[in-house]
């Protein structure tokens, strides 16, 4: 097989509070053989938020974004999943609406850019299942994870809206019972642990404005994550994992329960499986600290 | 056209029951029958009625998904009965399927809800065209074929309830509005001949009941069997109330408007002001305790030490000549 290589759309988080999911990130494509060039001209995505001052200006940035993959001529990656769904809902919008496309690149023009649409875009959970393969991640496993059980927590906007998201997947992901992560874990010899919460939201977008709604969601995941048995949970999203990860005292509190748990992003599970050390995956950023190992 | 056998499978439903006169608490009954690949979720719903047990409690009417009271719930994934496929809900699910309410806290009877909350929240948003009708007037009101677009397809909606039961907010916060009712509040809001924008806005824009609490999960977008998007109706309305200037100087609205700030002086985001300029200088004292936990593992960046995109001057161009909203 060929050297896979992405443009690697890093997103803010991974260079701020989650230190620990860059690190990771780059100790499992080294592992894996995968070249990651990093976007190191991308701005914000705008998480969610931008659009809701000033659509045409996030659409604006984000085709920003994707112009530099184009131009390296190679499939953009990211790693969180609102970046994800930001950048994917830019590409889609602007894909099927030729006059929005103008009017994005008669600004970009300004820059000597153009929008084109040549790359794909996908989050790293299905760039290395799809494009790498989890059987081959099987293959290479060291450290099989089979003495824990772990929580997948899925992240909203890997999943939904599933019309646009299962645009770059290869295999189909019900939104109302996705397996990508469920899948990993597995192929990481880990037990996948079934649970109502696993694709619902961690209530992140709202913790400044409606702390309450988003401590209880939060709460909700790590509850149901805990009744059903789970030594530590994982995650795709650095969002949902700040969440997940900082917040548990919030959480524990609205939800009347101590929920701390420790929590994953789902390239230090591959990470651990494959035998990067605790220091190579960042183990030691965690506020939820790492006690299992 | 060519025609698919009809085939057969056997297929196990557990199905909720509940009666709130009877019942102190719902409990599922199981039952396994022989589904053939042409039925859809309701001929079940009858199935279960005719064949297994006459008590067995559902809505329907029109048998088109246009009435919109079929709604339930199979594996979760609300559905219009009428409308959806065994065969896709095998595909999806499985043979072991679940059937519930869209909502078994509003549960009356098995399938059927109260939902009361539902049309008092669709009240609340004033769901009518708002204008001064000249009592004899001389022509039709004309809305050309491009301004009807302006819609949306907000218009579609049957009012089925199942955006309103997926949102996780309505389950936690009784005063939110919910999907359905920011999206007929668009729907009037795009409509030409409405006059009542800003009475709306004043209405949606609230703290609490209002769409700055929704969590942008998409369980609306999902969920939608009219592919109404409330979600994306959701984002004009924010759009809206900056384009009229009604937009509330407050935490809500900050954390949106930080973001163009900070892109503009890093590129990045830079999560410790975006917090400070939404908080303010007190209210941001609040997250100390979480932020020197944060700092004690080396998840804060100093301000001094904040990475800037390359290419920034780019950037910088690009926020000054597209924006199109001032706050
Ligand atoms: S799960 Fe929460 S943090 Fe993650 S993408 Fe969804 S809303 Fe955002
Ligand atoms: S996106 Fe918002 S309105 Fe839609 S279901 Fe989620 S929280 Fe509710
Ligand atoms: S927006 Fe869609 S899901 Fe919500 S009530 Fe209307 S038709 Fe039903
Ligand atoms: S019976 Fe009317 S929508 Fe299903």
């Amino acid at each position: 097989m060929e050297k896979l290589q992405y443009a690697l759309f890093t997103g803010c988080t991974a260079k701020e509070s989650t230190p620990e999911q860059l690190m990771s990130t780059y100790a499992v494509a080294e592992k894996l053989g995968i070249e990651l060039v990093e976007l190191s001209e991308a701005s914000c995505c705008g998480a969610s938020h931008l659009q809701d001052y000033d659509d045409f200006l996030s659409l604006v940035l984000n085709a920003r974004n994707i112009c530099y993959a184009e131009s390296r001529g190679m499939t953009m990656v990211t790693i969180c999943n609102t970046c994800q769904l930001n950048t994917a809902m830019t590409k889609h919008r602007l894909d099927k609406d030729p006059a929005l496309k103008a009017r994005v690149n008669e600004k970009l023009a300004e820059v000597g850019l153009e929008y084109k649409g040549t790359s794909e875009i996908t989050h790293f959970l299905y760039a290395i299942i799809d494009d790498f393969g989890l059987d081959k991640i099987a293959e290479m496993v060291v450290k099989p994870l089979s003495q824990f059980n772990i929580a997948p927590f899925y992240g909203c906007h890997n999943i939904r809206p599933s019309e646009l998201q299962n645009e770059s997947h290869k295999k189909a992901e019900n939104p109302y019972n996705p397996t990508s992560l469920d899948d990993l874990i597995i192929a990481c010899g880990g037990v996948n642990v079934d649970y109502e919460e696993k694709n619902k939201c961690c209530g992140f977008h709202v913790e400044l404005q409606a702390p309450k709604t988003a401590s209880i969601l939060t709460g909700n995941a790590l509850m149901g994550a805990m009744d059903n048995n789970a030594d530590w949970m994982v995650t795709p999203c650095p969002l949902c994992h700040l969440k997940l990860d900082t917040q548990y005292e919030h959480a524990s509190h609205a939800v009347g329960r101590d929920v701390k748990m420790p929590v994953l992003h789902m390239q230090q599970m591959v990470g651990l499986a494959l035998g990067c050390t605790p220091d190579e995956l960042g183990l030691q950023h965690h506020v939820a600290e790492i006690d299992f190992l | 056209m060519s025609m698919q056998a009809i085939t057969t499978q056997q297929v196990t439903f557990n199905v909720f029951r509940f009666n709130s006169e009877t019942d102190y608490l719902p409990y599922y009954k199981q039952i396994t029958m022989e589904v053939t690949s042409e039925e859809v979720v309701l001929d079940i719903l009858d199935r279960i009625k005719w064949e297994h047990d006459g008590s067995f409690s559902y809505r329907r009417s029109c048998r088109h998904g246009i009435c919109g009271a079929c709604a339930v719930k199979v594996n979760g994934k609300g559905v219009l009965a009428c409308k959806e496929r065994m065969n896709d809900m095998i595909g999806l699910f499985g043979t072991e399927l679940t059937i519930d309410p869209v909502s078994s806290k509003h549960a009356i009877k098995d399938m059927v809800v109260d939902k009361k909350d539902f049309w008092d929240k669709h009240e609340a948003v004033e769901p009518y065209l708002i204008s001064e009708i000249e009592e004899h007037p001389e022509m039709e009101c004309y809305v050309t074929p491009m301004e009807s677009e302006a819609l949306l397809e907000s218009d579609l909606c049957i009012q089925c309830g199942l955006c309103h039961y997926a949102c996780p907010v309505i389950e936690i916060n009784d005063a939110f509005l919910g999907p359905a009712a920011f999206a007929k509040a668009f729907r009037f809001n795009a409509d030409v001949r409405d006059e009542g924008i800003d009475e709306r806005i004043g209405i949606v824009n609230q703290p609490g009941a209002g769409i700055w609490d929704c969590v942008k999960c998409f369980e609306c977008a999902e969920v939608c069997p009219k592919e109404v998007n409330p979600i994306e109706k959701i984002t004009k309305l924010h759009n809206q109330t900056f384009e009229r200037n009604d937009a509330i100087d407050n935490v809500a609205t900050r954390h949106a408007v930080g973001f163009a700030h900070s892109i503009k002086k890093h590129g990045l985001l830079d999560e410790g002001e975006l917090v400070r300029y939404s908080e303010g200088n007190i209210g941001v004292l609040k997250h100390v305790p979480v932020a020197i936990k944060m700092w004690k593992k080396g998840k804060i960046v100093m301000p001094w030490n904040m990475p800037k995109s390359d290419k920034l001057d780019e950037i910088k161009r690009l926020v000054k000549s597209s924006s199109t909203v001032k706050f």
